[in-house]
């Protein structure tokens, strides 16, 4: 039995979060649970990433599902889309980010099964680990319904790279479509920086920074870095930072190799989203703040002195090749 | 027309967790328990969308063992009608739930459930999208803004590159972000008129629903705790460590 994976995409490749589900369903392969990995990619307009999926090492047929209901991922008529193909499959896959978290669960009641949400880790065919209570605890789940939807966390799995495949394109013909919600607009942050949840360094501002535009001064550090900009919910709430900054239990999970946070007190719900990265530096005025439990580097200080000298000292940053 | 908001105990956020010694689960015994925030603001929503009169009834509906009541009465005191109780003993996992609240809906016919996107205990943010997958109906999940009109919801998704809008045919589920109110402060005289609220508990048993569990929890443990690093006393030293580390 096979797994299908359930391809977040932009209409011309496979987004990053794909890419790390997919080297979870190859641990799934390794460990003797399923024979092969189907993708399949649901949009209007999208042959070019499947074509992007079938280069991809491991996997065994691309489904193509190109139909204008499917073009935003509406998961009315793409849970159906994915509940008619289910049948065959031992698995589902999908990334436990906003697209999957929308759709997996729909798939799951159509098919009456359970689901694993955020898989941390593959112990066996059946049994799984994932982070419960803002990541204070870990559970190991064994999920007993043929098949399994598992949405796979991306700060747990490796970004797959290697592209030597050529696996065949097959189209789904079949379309789902209903009457029951209509798409208005969709209004998407456009920057020049990496994007947050596969950026290699991100700077991050908490409620110590007391205002926008001195939230603002972080976009200029971010950018000398060759940042992703994050921010706490504190923040977020506080007016400084849109929505979609946001990192922790309820917002984005990152885990960078460098993590700078200036101004984050340190919530359980933050260190959530972001205690997976590699080196944590903090910068905050209070020495007792709980980020400091997490850094590897700590600097107590004046964040108002501090912005200044970061500021100047960036522009003088060689960035290392990556 | 009628507001289904479902309300769950979780642990409270403030709370520091404990692992039960025999890696079994989450010690709750004598811990202190409140609603589930997201939930909070499922309430405060509906509550908001009665005090406009768009809304008519807003019955609350939980879900576990008798000390249940005492969030269903917070729900009371910020201004839903009435509240249900499905009394079990045993954890219900989000399949499980979603079914519960497809059985409660099918009664009493409301136009809009309003959910939390996630409970805090579990994190899974699944039940919603189960609940609306087993009605058949539209979903809006993390939602920000609400727009009732007399046969749609509009509603304004949280998504991780930036916000989307949604026309839903009503009826419609929707899970609600922390965005979309902030929930009221309760009063006294509301706590004190929730007391006389009715709230009907039914036992889980009599709601024939196949209960064999689709996920078993088979330990659970303390993830590895990070290791505080050093100080350092300045933007240059920072800076200096992070070169040696080759991080900049």
């Amino acid at each position: 039995m096979t797994i299908l994976l359930i391809a977040e995409h932009d209409g011309q490749q496979l987004k990053n979060a794909t890419r790390h589900t997919l080297t979870a369903a190859e641990e799934l392969v390794r460990c003797g649970a399923t024979d092969g990995i189907d993708i399949l990619v649901l949009g209007y307009q999208c042959q070019e990433s499947a074509t992007d999926a079938a280069q991809f090492s491991g996997v065994r047929r691309v489904l193509l599902a190109d139909a204008l209901p499917y073009q935003h991922a509406l998961a009315e008529n793409t849970a159906a889309c994915i509940a008619a193909l289910a049948k065959e499959y031992a698995y589902i896959l999908a990334p436990a980010d906003t697209f999957g978290k929308n759709l997996l669960p729909r798939v799951a009641a159509l098919l009456d099964v359970g689901m694993v949400s955020d898989v941390i880790q593959v112990i066996s065919r059946d049994t799984f680990v994932r982070p419960m209570y803002a990541g204070n605890a870990l559970a190991t789940v064994q999920i007993t319904d043929a098949i399994k939807c598992l949405s796979i966390r991306s700060t747990a799995f490796r970004a797959a790279e290697a592209k030597t495949g050529s696996a065949p394109i097959e189209k789904i013909t079949q379309v789902i479509a209903n009457e029951q919600v209509e798409f208005i607009k969709r209004t998407v942050q456009t920057s020049e920086r990496p994007e947050l949840t596969s950026a290699k360094i991100i700077v991050a501002g908490g409620r110590g920074l007391k205002s926008r535009e001195n939230f603002q001064r972080l976009e200029k550090i971010a950018e000398g870095l060759g940042a992703a900009l994050g921010a706490s919910r504190a923040a977020v709430d506080a007016g400084f930072a849109p929505n979609d900054y946001q990192v922790g239990q309820t917002g984005k999970m990152v885990a960078p190799e460098l993590y700078i946070a200036i101004g984050i007190s340190g919530a359980i719900q933050h260190l959530a989203g972001m205690k997976d990265s590699k080196v944590i530096v903090a910068i905050n005025n209070d020495p007792d703040a709980p980020i400091f439990q997490v850094a590897d580097y700590g600097l107590v200080a004046d964040l108002f002195q501090v912005l200044p000298e970061l500021e100047l000292a960036i522009q003088h940053i060689s960035l290392r090749p990556s | 027309m009628k507001i289904l908001v479902t309300v769950k105990r979780v642990i409270d956020y403030h709370t520091t967790i404990r692992i039960k010694a025999d890696g079994s689960g989450v010690e709750t015994a004598n811990v202190k328990m409140s609603m589930n925030p997201f939930d909070e603001i499922a309430v405060e929503e509906a509550v908001r969308l009665k005090e406009k009169g768009i809304a008519t009834e807003v019955i609350a509906v939980a879900i576990g063992s008798a000390a249940c009541q005492e969030t269903l009465r917070t729900a009371l005191a910020m201004g839903a009608d009435s509240g249900i109780l499905v009394e079990t003993t045993t954890d219900v996992e989000p399949l499980i739930a979603a079914k519960i609240f497809q059985k409660i809906a099918e009664d009493i016919q409301p136009r809009l459930i309003i959910l939390g996107k996630q409970a805090i205990d579990d994190d899974s943010n699944q039940t919603g999208q189960m609940l609306a997958g087993l009605l058949r109906w539209p979903q809006g999940t993390f939602i920000s803004q609400l727009e009732i009109t007399a046969d749609t919801a509009l509603v304004t998704r949280e998504m991780d590159e930036g916000l989307e809008t949604l026309s839903l045919k009503l009826p419609a589920v929707i899970t609600t972000d922390l965005r979309l109110n902030e929930p009221r402060y309760l009063s006294l005289p509301n706590i004190v008129q929730a007391k006389k609220k009715p709230i009907r508990t039914l036992p889980l048993t009599e709601l024939s629903i196949e209960k064999a569990p689709h996920c078993n929890v088979l330990q659970v443990t303390a993830p590895k705790a990070r290791q505080a690093g050093i100080r350092v006393a300045n933007v240059a030293e920072l800076l200096q460590k992070l070169h040696e580390a080759q991080l900049l």
